[in-house]
């Protein structure tokens, strides 16, 4: 780095494009509308309504995608079977499905009249246009961020450190808990915060399979897109506390995965 | 009661067929030595049961840990094997008394700290109980591992390269600890490794594998003085003779032999050693010939056992310890030599290495 040749400053000047634009939209955010304003607008029961129910879905679907996915990203990392490639690449789909696409997908399976719409509705499940339907859009949307994640991180354990426990007296279900998991924790807790960050940004699939009703459906993405032709500021605020729980999202990430007690050791 | 660990297996592997059979008593250690990829860590895989063979069975005296026939496959945490892996596998996220409490589950829980300080004091690793793994030297985490492995106080203990991961420094301090280790076990012990002088220090019965096949067994002596094959005679390398050093003011280091005799050698070296030599190092001359080369070290010895490997003949002795030369088959025939036949051996004190014990 010590002598600066034209490649270098190139470098520097691609880096400080991409700084800008990526940045600029965010600044703007804050920089439109004074923060007293921004705390005002977040006053309107839309936009509490639409927050609080952010806060319970987003956490809802990070449930049932860490206690289902995780034990499926062990499986996925530490069993070769047949069809193993097929299976990823379908747990894969929902990540470059356009959210249209997913909701569609999503009424056509849970939908009143989709294939499992008849038996859900026999076992009193209502999903299309209740908070139940938007935990569910959040989860298919969101599972994959966690699911890749976590298999990668199952699969960057040493294997010997796993045999090692088994060898000490550990049947599998404690070597899981006691080493996969805790070894496995950086990446696992990475996975958890991709998968609730893109869970608060879902606005298609929620939008078609759950609609848009405050209280019930609308969450903060729905909530902004509700308002931003009538009541801008308002808008602005609920995105502003976006960007502010999405960027702690990721300093949270970056700490945890840096924590020796997660696991964050790079040997 | 220690029982005797029997195995005899088959297990399809990527590039050959993994298919031996092999015994060992209680209270001695046998060594796999072979190059990388001969398949010897997998033997002590199925043993432990990470690895499930094709066919066959695993025993430990009266209890059987695997018989596919009888359809009997205990997982790995109910065959009663400690098991010192190869890079250690110490538990990142765990301080070292933690490490070795992981396997102390019937301890109730308050007892187990005291319990795995211990242990690693035994192993002189005790100040070391709080370190986590990431700030420990390779030669402790060898000493941590071992507490860990032998915590439980197995009935079989497997080392899979054991040394391999240390400085050379390190790797003979650590190896004469685990010398002293294995002599203590009671059980039967399994070393894995690529070094046959290891193998040689370590062990008391050696079997040379090569792709997934015993080729030679038998003491360190026995193979290295009638190889069965080129590959076993090439391997096997140095013979090794125990002795105790000290350093003199020329500075070469004086061995006496255990056996009596002395040798010479140009490493710096004082107590208890192996002194390696390497059969085709050695010189044989007929019996009564005056010292006028320059070579330091003359040792009388007989000829236990000829022999041919294609052009080359290794020629077993005796002289105090076993020692093996390796000559041309045109040597062999001027200089008459047979068994029971006496001859001087000579060879450099710059060709003789001294490895500690």
């Amino acid at each position: 780095m010590n002598r600066r040749g034209p490649f270098a400053v190139l470098l520097v000047a691609a880096l400080a494009v991409t700084l800008a634009f990526l940045i600029l939209p965010i600044v703007a955010i804050f920089a439109d509308t004074p923060p007293g304003d921004l705390i005002d607008s977040l006053g309107s029961d839309a936009s509490r309504d639409a927050l609080w129910l952010s806060l319970k879905t987003t956490l809802a679907a990070l449930i049932v995608i860490v206690v289902v996915g995780t034990p499926a990203a062990y499986l996925l990392a530490t069993r070769e079977f047949r069809g193993k490639s097929l299976v990823v690449t379908a747990i894969e789909l929902p990540l470059v499905l356009p959210p249209a696409v997913a909701g569609i997908g999503l009424l056509a399976a849970f939908g009143p009249k989709g294939i499992f719409g008849s038996a859900l509705a026999d076992a009193g499940i209502e999903l299309v246009l209740e908070t139940a339907g938007v935990i569910v859009a959040l989860t298919f949307v969101a599972a994959p961020f966690y699911l890749r994640q976590a298999q990668a991180a199952f699969a960057a354990v040493d294997p010997d450190l796993l045999a090692a426990a088994r060898t000490l007296g550990a049947g599998e279900p404690r070597a899981f808990w006691r080493v996969a998991i805790p070894c496995a924790g950086a990446g696992i807790s990475t996975g958890m915060a991709l998968a609730w960050g893109r869970a608060l940004g879902e606005f298609g699939a929620t939008l078609m399979f759950a609609g848009s009703f405050q209280g019930i459906t609308q969450t903060a993405p729905l909530a902004i897109f509700a308002s931003f032709s009538t009541d801008f500021p308002a808008a602005l605020a609920l995105s502003a506390v976006l960007v502010a729980v999405s960027a702690a999202l990721l300093l949270a990430v970056k700490l945890l995965g840096r924590s020796p007690l997660l696991g964050g050791v790079q040997a | 009661m220690s029982s005797g660990l029997e195995a005899r297996f088959a297990a399809g592997l990527r590039e050959f067929e993994l298919e031996l059979e092999l015994a060992v008593e209680p209270g001695t250690c046998l060594a796999l030595v072979g190059p990388s990829g001969a398949g010897k860590s997998t033997v002590l895989r199925v043993i432990a049961g990470l690895h499930r063979p094709d066919s066959g069975s695993v025993a430990l005296g009266e209890r059987p840990w695997l018989d596919r026939e009888r359809g009997v496959d205990l997982p790995p945490e109910r065959r009663d094997c400690g098991y010192l892996f190869q890079d250690y596998a110490l538990f990142p996220h765990l301080s070292a008394w933690r490490n070795v409490a992981f396997g102390l589950k019937e301890v109730p829980r308050r007892e187990r700290r005291e319990r795995a300080t211990a242990v690693l004091s035994r192993f002189g690793a005790g100040e070391l109980a709080d370190a986590p793994p990431r700030e420990l030297s390779g030669g402790e985490r060898q000493r941590v591992a071992l507490a860990r492995a032998l915590a439980r106080d197995p009935a079989l203990l497997m080392l899979d390269e054991p040394l391999s991961a240390l400085d050379s420094t390190t790797a003979a301090a650590a190896g004469r600890e685990l010398a002293t280790t294995l002599a203590a076990a009671e059980g039967p012990a399994i070393l894995v490794t690529h070094d046959f002088a290891d193998a040689a220090l370590l062990a008391d019965r050696i079997a040379v594998i090569d792709r997934g096949r015993v080729i030679q067994s038998g003491s360190a002596a026995e193979l290295s003085a009638q190889p069965g094959s080129a590959f076993v005679a090439d391997f096997t390398g140095a013979a090794v003779l125990f002795g105790t050093a000290r350093a003199t003011a020329s500075g070469t280091t004086v061995v006496a032999l255990d056996g009596g005799g002395e040798v010479r050698s140009s490493d710096p070296a004082e107590g208890k050693v192996g002194v390696a030599v390497y059969p085709w190092e050695i010189t044989l001359e007929p019996p009564g010939t005056e010292a006028h080369g320059s070579a330091l070290n003359r040792i009388e010895a007989r000829v236990t056992s000829v022999t041919e490997v294609g052009s080359r003949a290794r020629i077993g002795l005796l002289a105090g310890q076993p020692l093996v030369a390796e000559i041309t088959g045109e040597s062999l025939a001027r200089l008459g030599l047979a068994p029971g036949v006496g001859v001087v051996t000579t060879w450099k004190a710059t060709a003789t290495r001294l490895v500690a014990r």
